[in-house]
C-alpha cells in the first residue's frame, strides 16, 4: 500500500481584505464578496516566496511523517511563482531539509495543478519502489495586476505531502488525470503578470476539466459521490468549488472542511492541495476523500484517499492549517501591501 | 552580502542549523569549531541548534546596512535556544510593541538578502513567535 505518511501546510501571516482592493479600483466590495464568495487573502512577507514556504511546508510534513529526511528520494515542488527564472527551487528545499545529495529533484509549471502534478510523480515513483520516500509541494506567491479580477484572489501559501509505503495516513486508492490543451490563462517570459480569457476560464475551462476529471476517476474506482466523506476542488474563488460540486452531486458538508478560499484566497499550486491537509486535519479513520486540481492551459489530477488510523496520531504533530489560516493574523493596508508585492517601487 | 561562494559554504548553518558539540565537556559550538574553547578538545560529533529558545535582548533597526535597507525598520535579537546556544538574527511577524525579553521565538525558514534584481537570492533562518 503507498500513501501519505505525513503532511504540512504553511500560510504567511499578512492578509488584505477584498474592501481594502476595491476601495482603491473604486469598485463594489459587496458585490465582490457576494460573486467570488471571497473575504480576504494572504500576502506573502518580502522575505517570503514559494521557497521558504515549501521548506516550512516540508518540515512539518517530516514531523508528521516521523522519518530520517536523508531518505527522501525525490522533492519536487510545482509551483507559477519560483524565485528564479533559472535555478532551482527543489534543490533549496532538498537541502534544507537535509535532502540532499541522493535525491531527485525537479520544479514542476501547470497554473494551479503543478502541486498535484508534483504528487502524483512523488506517488507513482514510491508505487513503482525507485525510491523509499518522494516529497511533493504545492507552493505558490501569485500575482494578480492591479484592478484585474485576479488581485482580489491571488494568494501565497504552501501544502507538502510525503509519500511512502508504510505508516500511511491516507492510502492512495486509484488516481486519474484528464488534461486537453486549451489558452484560459497565461504568462509570456518577462512579462510580470498573467493574463486570462475572462468568463472563457470558467464553463469550457475549469468545469469542464473537473467534471471530466472527477467522473473519470470515479468511473474508474466504480465510486459514486456517496462514497466519499470529503472532496476538494480546485478553488480559485469561493462559489466555483460548490457550483461544480453541485453538479458532480457533492454536498456542502463534503466541500466544506476543504474549503479555504474565503479567507486564504487563491494559492494556485497550493489551492487543492491546502484544502487537502485541513480536511486530513479532521478526518477520521476510514474516510474517503477525493482530491481534483485544475490547472489552467488546462488539466485536472484526481486522486481517491482513504484515511488511516494512524491519522489520529500524527495530526497534532505539527500546526493545523485552519489554526493556522484563523490566528496571529495580520491585516495590510493598499499601500503596504503593493510594497511587499513590489507593485511599487522605490526610485534607484 | 556574503559572496555566493561564501554563502554556499555556510548552507549547512543557514538551512539545516547544523552545529558541532564537544565530546570532553559538551558544548555547542554554532558555527563548528575545531578546538574547543572551554576544555580545548578537538573531539567533535556534529548536532543540530535547538529550534526555539527565548529573546535575550532586541533592537529595533532604523538605518541598515545597504542589503537590508528595503526592510527598515526590522528588528534584530539575540536570543538563548534551548539548548543554551546564543544566536542573533531578524525577528519578523511580531509587532514591535510585542517585543520583550524572555518571549520564546522560533527559527522559521526566509529570505535574508538579495543582490539587487539580477543577483543570488540568500536564504536562511529568522525568529518568529513560538504560538
Ligand atoms: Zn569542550
Amino acid at each position: 500500500m503507498v500513501g501519505i505518511i505525513g503532511y504540512g501546510a504553511y500560510i504567511p501571516r499578512n492578509r488584505i481584505k477584498v474592501e481594502e482592493i476595491a476601495k482603491v479600483w473604486g469598485t463594489d466590495a459587496p458585490s465582490y464578496k457576494r460573486g467570488l464568495m471571497l473575504e480576504e487573502k494572504s500576502v506573502p512577507a518580502p522575505d517570503q516566496d514559494t521557497i521558504t514556504m515549501s521548506v516550512e511546508a516540508s518540515r512539518r510534513a517530516i514531523r508528521r511523517a516521523g522519518i530520517n529526511p536523508a531518505e527522501i528520494g525525490a522533492a519536487y515542488i510545482g509551483s507559477e511563482s519560483h524565485p528564479y527564472a533559472v535555478k532551482p527551487s527543489g534543490t533549496v528545499l532538498a537541502e534544507a531539509l537535509g535532502a540532499t545529495p541522493e535525491c531527485h529533484t525537479a520544479d514542476l509549471e501547470f497554473a494551479c495543478k503543478a502541486g498535484t502534478e508534483c504528487m502524483f510523480i512523488a506517488l507513482s515513483l514510491v508505487e513503482a519502489g525507485r525510491i523509499k520516500y518522494g516529497l511533493g509541494v504545492g507552493a505558490d506567491t501569485s500575482q494578480g495586476a492591479p484592478g484585474d479580477a485576479l488581485e482580489y484572489s491571488a494568494a501565497a501559501g504552501a501544502a507538502a505531502f510525503i509519500f511512502g509505503k508504510e505508516n500511511c495516513v491516507a492510502v492512495s486508492e486509484e488516481t486519474y488525470a484528464y488534461m486537453t490543451d486549451m489558452p484560459d490563462f497565461w504568462r509570456r517570459e518577462y512579462q510580470y503578470y498573467p493574463q486570462h480569457g475572462g468568463r472563457f476560464t470558467g464553463e469550457p475551462a475549469y468545469f469542464t476539466h473537473i467534471t471530466a476529471a472527477a467522473r473519470g476517476i470515479m468511473k474508474k474506482s466504480g465510486t459514486s459521490p456517496k462514497d466519499f466523506a470529503y472532496v476538494i476542488f480546485h478553488q480559485p474563488n469561493g462559489k466555483f468549488p460548490f457550483k461544480v460540486g453541485q453538479i458532480l452531486g457533492f454536498n456542502k458538508a463534503q466541500i466544506e472542511p476543504g474549503w479555504l478560499v474565503n479567507k486564504l484566497g487563491n494559492t494556485y499550486s497550493g489551492s487543492s492541495p491546502l484544502g487537502l491537509t485541513s480536511t486530513l486535519d479532521i478526518a477520521k479513520p476510514g474516510d474517503r476523500i477525493l482530491l481534483v486540481s485544475y490547472g489552467s492551459g488546462a488539466g485536472s489530477d484526481a486522486f481517491i484517499w482513504k484515511v488511516t488510523d494512524r491519522i489520529d496520531e500524527v495530526r497534532d504533530l505539527a500546526p493545523k492549517t485552519r489554526d493556522i489560516l484563523d490566528t496571529n493574523k495580520k491585516y495590510l493596508e493598499y499601500g503596504e501591501y503593493a510594497k511587499f508585492r513590489h507593485k511599487i517601487l522605490k526610485a534607484e | 552580502m556574503p559572496t555566493p561562494s561564501r554563502y554556499w559554504r555556510e548552507i549547512p548553518q543557514r538551512y539545516r542549523y547544523e552545529a558541532s558539540r564537544c565530546t570532553g565537556c559538551g558544548k555547542i559550538f554554532f558555527p563548528p569549531r575545531l578546538v574547543c574553547s572551554a576544555c580545548g578538545s578537538r573531539e567533535f560529533e556534529p548536532t543540530k541548534i535547538a529550534e526555539a529558545g527565548k529573546v535575550m535582548t532586541y533592537t529595533v533597526i532604523h538605518t541598515p546596512p545597504q542589503p537590508f535597507v528595503d526592510q527598515a525598520p526590522y528588528a534584530m535579537g539575540i536570543v538563548e535556544l534551548d539548548d543554551g546556544v546564543r544566536i542573533t538574527g531578524q525577528i519578523v511577524d511580531c509587532d514591535f510593541s510585542e517585543l520583550a525579553v524572555g518571549k520564546r521565538v522560533r527559527l522559521e525558514f526566509r529570505r535574508i538578502s538579495q543582490d539587487g534584481k539580477a543577483g543570488v537570492i540568500f536564504y536562511g533562518y529568522k525568529f518568529v513567535p513560538e504560538i
